[in-house]
């Protein structure tokens, strides 16, 4: 059903009926919804099966990844099983709508047949448990390292548009379906960027000894928590398991919470469904409207359409995702704090998906540096400091698509906070004198809060438009050249 | 905050709500608001009258609320003290289907009176569906923008009685309609069950929020066509018109040839028109437009793959002589441009076809002015 209007509005409901049930029972219940939820929201996809194949693999993914991130002295519990057996339950009890009729479906995908369906379960386990057996004798670095390996395979090929064609190609053969329609489309896996991201994060975490100690339940509600699952934010492991372990003692009756959560509930349907989808209907950048465009000034207006919708768009959402979760009980982080606002690049990407450029940070960012200073010829920090961004926000720009676009996007705000970290650092006297008066203090703000949004703007150029040749004509005519 | 905290919000949320709906009920100002536009203004208004599609790709829409319409059109602007004020109404090939506004009929008169020096401006009023009674319900809306003449571009299909009530743009205007049809003194049933009147539900926000939806969405585009200058979604492998006909000698419901008669055609609206046109100071000239004629198979028995010869020459016949018997004024080019100059259908022309149309109307404007 995707992520619209009547699925937000299942979500609240289903929260006001988790919230409402006896505390013990709250975990599990969103367990079940969880593990449902990303077959409900899997968009249909052409090839036969595959929108019950896909939501299929992500749970497998997260089941394998908890089994492989668990404490070494975790200890399985009964409480790991009764959440093994209701998961599989779920996905049992979703093939009941092959038997449906079409106007009555609740989810767009057709499961295969019963016995097809347990026999693949049966299968799933077989290969987790082989994959368990070749690997448990290795140390946990390079199991670890294994699991992101093949994470970070399979985002690859699906984010790389020839070979997810290819991949498509392969799977419409097995099928028996056309080849020739083969598209890097077939493979639209809701949710898997999210979920590679939460699962990186466990193996990493698990590795260095960071992650506590999680249950099945636990584990499978983080990485599939639904209001999340689509657009973020991207919540840590610990702080989520924390906010589960709350769950009992939550107050049902608390009209805080609901006051709470319905405000920003409502606040981001009207971000996302009237303003971002005003703006992406009268006026936003894209390819078409690109070549449209008749005057510099209107170039401007498309530009600006297009960043506005983005944060309308992505924010909403967020805000939609944090006001579900506050009625459940689950506090997500936080993903934007008004990043057009602020007076340079630095903090803009403080305040601009901020969960994912914390995990960047974390996971690229800070061992990337720090590899690089223990090095014994070092470089200068200069070096590193560029290299530390240029990784970080090129994996930023890949992760929306492996294109030559996003890779540029990616290497724009790379150059940016490199600039501006150099600027910083040798104008600091200057600017704490330029901070003591406050007239210019206020000028110098407007400057960088002018400088800045205009550099992300222009980088959502490169962003918004397929074809880099197409984008640099943008730039060229926002300043009157290529008219 | 407080269950009673909340519970005072939320009864105060719905009680202003509900006021809010019955008093929009009981006003109903769907015209007004349509008359409040950002067009004009803030954004330049549009070159003809809005109507798409493919709102996403024509950045435009099919709106029912004709003062919203003319609000976001160009012709709302203050008529200039000297401008002598043109306005063109008509269906589709007035319009300017699959053609750009910079190549539209009006757009290549300006040009014309421009070279001439002349202080006439011309404005496309016309919109693409053939009806005479939804032209006369346009034309109604046209007067209260001071035109000095008009130009009403008109053909055989517009005429039928049945077609009159056809567009949706007529049955949801049903006063303005029968308002016409009461002074055209029609024969046409002003209780035809297809006039669209809101129920009391209807009239509420929730149950006119299509409409509303409709003038809102209809701001949003302007910003993308005051970017794009772009009106409509013109595919660049647009069907060309059928050049063999088939031996079917059918127009509309008559499948025998004879002559066609008054009742036949929906007369009373032209000439109705041409009264309320004189009443507003307006000069109106008929135009009948030009049609493609086809030299394909059965070109002996139709013009085209919409009017068998029988037709359309009984047609041209009533329409001479309505015009001679009520002096209206008015101009049959019916063959004046070339086969090669139609688009996709009998009554569209290509930019050169509607540059040699406005030559012809040039003309005509320039004797009345």
């Amino acid at each position: 059903m995707g992520f619209d209007l009547s699925a937000i509005a299942c979500f609240i409901i289903a929260a006001c009926v988790v919230a409402f049930l006896p505390g013990r029972w709250r975990g599990w219940a969103l367990l079940i919804g969880a593990s449902a939820a990303v077959y409900l929201l899997q968009p249909r996809l052409p090839i036969r099966f595959s929108d019950f194949i896909l939501p299929t693999a992500a749970l497998a993914f997260t089941v394998m990844a908890w089994w492989w991130t668990r404490a070494p002295d975790q200890r399985l519990q009964p409480e790991d099983g009764i959440a093994a057996l209701l998961i599989i339950a779920v996905i049992l009890s979703l093939s009941i709508n092959r038997a449906l009729p079409p106007e009555a479906r609740f989810m767009p995908a057709r499961p295969p047949e019963l016995l097809a369906l347990v026999v693949g379960i049966l299968v799933c386990l077989l290969i987790g448990a082989a994959l368990w057996g070749i690997m448990r004798g290795q140390a946990v670095a390079e199991r670890m390292g294994g699991l992101i390996a093949l994470l970070t395979l399979i985002f690859i090929v699906l984010k790389t548009e020839p070979w997810a064609r290819a991949l498509s190609g392969a799977w419409r053969g097995a099928t028996g379906q056309d080849v020739a329609l083969a598209s890097a489309l077939d493979l639209n896996w809701l949710g898997f960027s999210y979920l590679a991201f939460r699962l990186i994060h466990t193996l990493i975490d698990r590795r260095t000894g960071v992650l506590p100690a999680l249950t099945l339940r636990e584990y499978v509600t983080y990485a599939l928590f639904p209001p999340a699952w689509v657009a973020g934010p991207i919540d840590r492991a610990e702080r989520f398991a924390a906010d589960l372990r709350a769950l009992p003692t939550m107050r049902a009756w608390d009209a805080d919470r609901f006051a709470r959560g319905g405000a920003r509930i409502a606040m981001g349907v009207f971000k996302k469904f009237v303003i971002a989808d005003l703006l992406a209907v009268g006026v936003s950048l894209n390819s078409i409207t690109a070549e449209q465009a008749t005057t510099p000034l209107g170039m401007w207006a498309l530009v600006y359409g297009y960043a506005f919708r983005l944060f309308f768009d992505f924010s909403g959402y967020s805000d939609i995702a944090i006001g579900i979760g506050i009625l459940v009980g689950v506090q997500l982080p936080e993903n934007f704090a008004r990043p057009y606002l602020k007076s340079t690049i630095t903090s803009f990407w403080q305040s601009w998906h901020k969960s994912l450029g914390a995990w960047a940070r974390i996971y690229v960012f800070m061992p990337l540096t720090r590899g690089l200073l223990r090095r014994q010829r070092k470089p200068s920090a200069a070096v590193i400091v560029g290299i530390g961004h240029l990784a970080t926000m090129t994996l930023i720009g890949l992760w929306h698509g492996v294109t030559v676009s996003f890779l540029i996007w990616g290497v724009w705000h790379a150059l940016g906070l490199y600039a501006h970290k150099q600027w910083s650092d040798r104008t600091r006297v200057w600017v704490r004198g330029v901070q003591a008066r406050p007239v210019r203090r206020r000028a110098w703000a407007l400057w960088g809060w002018f400088l800045t949004f205009h550099f992300v703007a222009l980088g959502w150029v490169w962003f918004a438009l397929p074809d880099p040749a197409q984008s640099l004509r943008v730039i060229g005519r926002l300043f009157g050249v290529g008219w | 905050m407080t269950w009673a905290g909340l519970g005072r919000i939320l009864l105060k949320t719905v009680a202003l709500f509900v006021m809010c709906n019955l008093l929009f009920a009981l006003t109903f100002p769907l015209e007004g608001v349509g008359r409040l536009s950002l067009y004009n203004t803030l954004l330049p208004g549009r070159d003809r009258l809005p109507y798409g599609e493919n709102p996403t790709e024509s950045y435009s829409l099919s709106l029912d609320n004709i003062p919203a319409m003319f609000a976001s059109h160009r012709v709302s602007r203050p008529k200039a003290a000297d401008e002598y004020r043109v306005i063109v109404i008509g269906d589709s090939g007035a319009w300017g289907w699959l053609l750009p506004p910079d190549q539209m009929v009006t757009a290549a008169l300006n040009r014309q009176f421009s070279a001439a020096t002349r202080p006439i401006s011309a404005y496309n009023l016309a919109y693409p569906i053939q009806s005479l009674l939804k032209d006369r319900i346009l034309l109604d809306e046209a007067l209260r923008h001071d035109p000095d003449a008009i130009i009403w571009l008109v053909t055989l299909d517009a005429f039928p009685p049945a077609q009159q009530l056809y567009p949706p743009l007529v049955q949801r205007n049903a006063d303005r309609a029968r308002a016409v049809l009461a002074r055209a003194q029609s024969p046409l049933d002003a209780a035809d069950p297809r006039f669209v009147t809101p129920t009391t539900w209807d009239r509420t926000i929730i149950g006119a929020r299509r409409a509303l939806a409709d003038v809102l969405r209809l701001q949003v585009y302007g910003v993308a066509w005051a970017i794009t200058r772009v009106d409509q979604a013109i595919s660049e492998t647009a069907p060309t018109v059928q050049r063999d006909l088939s031996a079917d000698e059918a127009w509309g419901d008559i499948t025998t040839p004879r002559a066609l008669t008054d009742a036949d055609l929906s007369l009373e609206l032209l000439i109705d028109g041409t009264r309320a046109a004189a009443e507003a100071d307006a000069a109106l000239v008929i135009v009948n437009e030009p049609i493609y004629i086809s030299d394909g198979a059965n070109a002996d028995l139709r013009y085209n793959s919409w009017y068998p010869r029988w037709a359309y020459d009984s047609y041209r016949a009533v329409l001479a002589a309505t015009c001679t018997d009520h002096a209206l004024v008015c101009l049959d080019l019916w063959d004046v441009i070339p086969a090669r100059e139609f688009t996709d259908s009998p009554v569209h022309l290509s930019a050169a076809g509607t540059h040699q149309l406005a030559g012809f109307l040039f003309e005509t404007i320039e004797a009345q002015s």
